[in-house]
């Protein structure tokens, strides 16, 4: 078809975490301008498959732009060059017939790389296993609306929650920090009265999960904030500043 | 003497203990306090803190500069450099004032190694940053220049005033007339600072630090290096005053507008062009 794209794609490959990984390059041809990236990855592996190569390894789950799962730093940008979304929301029509695309995999010691573009991201499981939960009674479901909260603490509450963590804060952060995706985590309970009673721990236990899995410090560059396909504000960060020093402080 | 021997005894059967005790929750407040120091975010507010503390310091230093603009002969600046030199509290405030920069330095060093190891293979596509500012990125370069230029100012200035001979100058001020007249005196008849009065004239006896300065304005390489420390300062302080109040959790919508124009205009613009405008116009207007 008249409208396809051909591309050049640079692409990390490495074999396993041992490896030491490097650049290949690769073609993608006859792309339509309507493919999710994703796709294009998808149309290149079968190439590489046809050819007898080993195709190319990479997070994706839902395609929907809501899972976190696709991770992949294209052309120095954490989801590529669009704003507010995710790798997989992110289309060819972007790009420029015989554009070179480097695709790299999230950079940060805390994320090791598992085989080219995927990461391990257990680093996140850690952090929000340290306190990112609420004690609640078994039994009957309370009723939705015994607890009154107020409307713009609701509504910051779900803004934070609406973290995918994906992991783009991470990569996008020059010291490789987690502080945007902690922050979110800690907001979304420290904003409603169901996060109270944890909320000390919380916060002690999350930075101390943080700390041990080598994530950077923050420098208030605010990149995260830019590159978070979910549009989390860094507010949260200062949110979490302050209950980490308040907890440190007054926390049993 | 027995009273007083019980007194000891009890005092050590119980008195001690609680002591002890005290001293156990002492070490229990300590290790948590150093815990905090040393997570991301206690580290941090370290550098907020003494940040702050080092911009009040700038706005201090720079407004007594303002002294050297005085077409007195440089008494007002000579008299003002004894002054703080002198006087005892603000002597506290100098000594604390050095170990803040030094721990300043220290810790952002420290913080831009761990930082570095946070991300061990760098990134090969060429990085868009989009609105992130260039000084939030590079305030590990900028503050290391200006670490080596407070070594040199302070090996040029600090200890050539404290430790070397220098020019000493006598100010006799008419008090009729209020005219200055100006004369040297042999260092080895200098026994320190003096402000009297004598026959109806202020008299000031003083180290001629002006002169000094003056002097080492008529470099022009030295004062390249000076108005390029300055842009590292405007840079510095354009991101690291706002980035305090971010870091101590300050930071209310209304609020961050105000930290970011006075961080801007006052610490990236005023500050850093009075200072830079010194050595400038000792080069070229005296």
């Amino acid at each position: 078809m008249s409208g396809n794209m051909n591309i050049t794609l640079k692409v990390w490959r490495q074999k396993n975490k041992s490896d030491a990984g490097r650049f290949e390059t690769y073609q993608a041809k006859h792309i339509s301008p309507d493919m999710s990236f994703l796709e294009m990855m998808d149309v290149m592996n079968e190439q590489l498959i046809k050819d007898g190569k080993d195709p190319v390894a990479f997070d994706h789950d839902c395609r929907e732009g809501i899972c976190g799962m696709c991770s992949m730093y294209i052309n120095g940008r954490a989801h590529g060059p669009n704003k507010g979304v995710t790798t997989c929301q992110l289309h060819m029509r972007s790009f420029k017939s015989g554009d070179t695309i480097v695709v790299e995999p999230w950079r940060a010691s805390a994320f090791p790389v598992l085989k080219d573009l995927i990461v391990d991201r257990a680093a996140f499981d850690r952090i929000q296993q340290a306190g990112g939960f609420v004690g609640i009674n078994t039994g009957s479901a309370p009723d939705a609306n015994s607890i009154p909260i107020q409307k713009h603490l609701a509504e910051e509450a779900f803004n934070a929650a609406a973290c995918i963590g994906c992991g783009a804060c991470v990569a996008a952060c020059k010291n490789s920090s987690a502080m945007l995706f902690m922050s979110a985590k800690v907001s979304q309970y420290a904003l409603l009265p169901q996060g109270q009673p944890e909320r000390k721990l919380r916060v002690l236990n999350m930075m101390k999960a943080h700390e041990e899995a080598g994530f950077g410090a923050c420098t208030n560059t605010e990149a995260c904030e830019a590159e978070c396909p979910k549009g989390i504000s860094v507010t949260n960060i200062a949110r979490l500043n302050r209950d980490f020093v308040a907890a440190s402080f007054t926390g049993e | 003497m027995q009273d007083f021997a019980d007194s000891i005894a009890i005092k050590v059967k119980f008195v001690l203990p609680k002591l002890l005790g005290a001293s156990k929750c002492y070490n229990l407040i300590m290790n948590k306090f150093f815990e905090f120091l040393n997570s991301s975010v206690g580290r941090k507010w370290l550098m907020a803190l003494t940040g702050l503390f080092l911009c009040l310091f700038v706005v201090v230093h720079m407004s007594g500069n303002l002294a050297l603009f005085k077409s007195d002969g440089g008494l007002a600046f000579n008299q003002y450099a004894v002054f703080m030199t002198t006087f005892p509290p603000i002597k506290v405030v100098s000594y604390i004032n050095y170990a803040l920069i030094l721990l300043h330095a220290l810790n952002g060093f420290y913080l831009v190694y761990r930082n570095k190891k946070a991300r061990p293979v760098k990134y090969e596509g060429k990085k868009d940053n989009g609105p992130v500012s260039w000084s939030s990125r590079n305030m590990g370069l900028l503050g290391s220049i200006l670490f080596v230029f407070i070594i040199l100012h302070m090996g040029n200035f600090w200890r050539e005033f404290h430790f070397s001979p220098m020019e000493v100058l006598r100010y006799t001020t008419n008090g009729v007339t209020g005219e200055t007249q100006i004369a040297a005196i042999p260092y080895e008849q200098f026994v320190g600072p003096k402000h009297y009065y004598e026959n109806g004239n202020e008299i000031v006896i003083v180290k001629n630090l002006y002169g000094e300065v003056a002097e080492a304005f008529t470099s022009p390489l030295y004062v390249l290096f000076y108005v390029i420390s300055m842009f590292a300062l405007s840079f510095h302080l354009m991101h690291g005053f706002q980035s305090a109040f971010q870091t101590l959790g300050i930071r209310a919508q209304n609020f961050k507008g105000i930290i970011q124009g006075i961080g801007t205009a006052v610490f990236g613009v005023l500050i850093p062009l009075l200072f830079a405008a010194m050595p400038v116009y000792f080069l070229f207007f005296k």
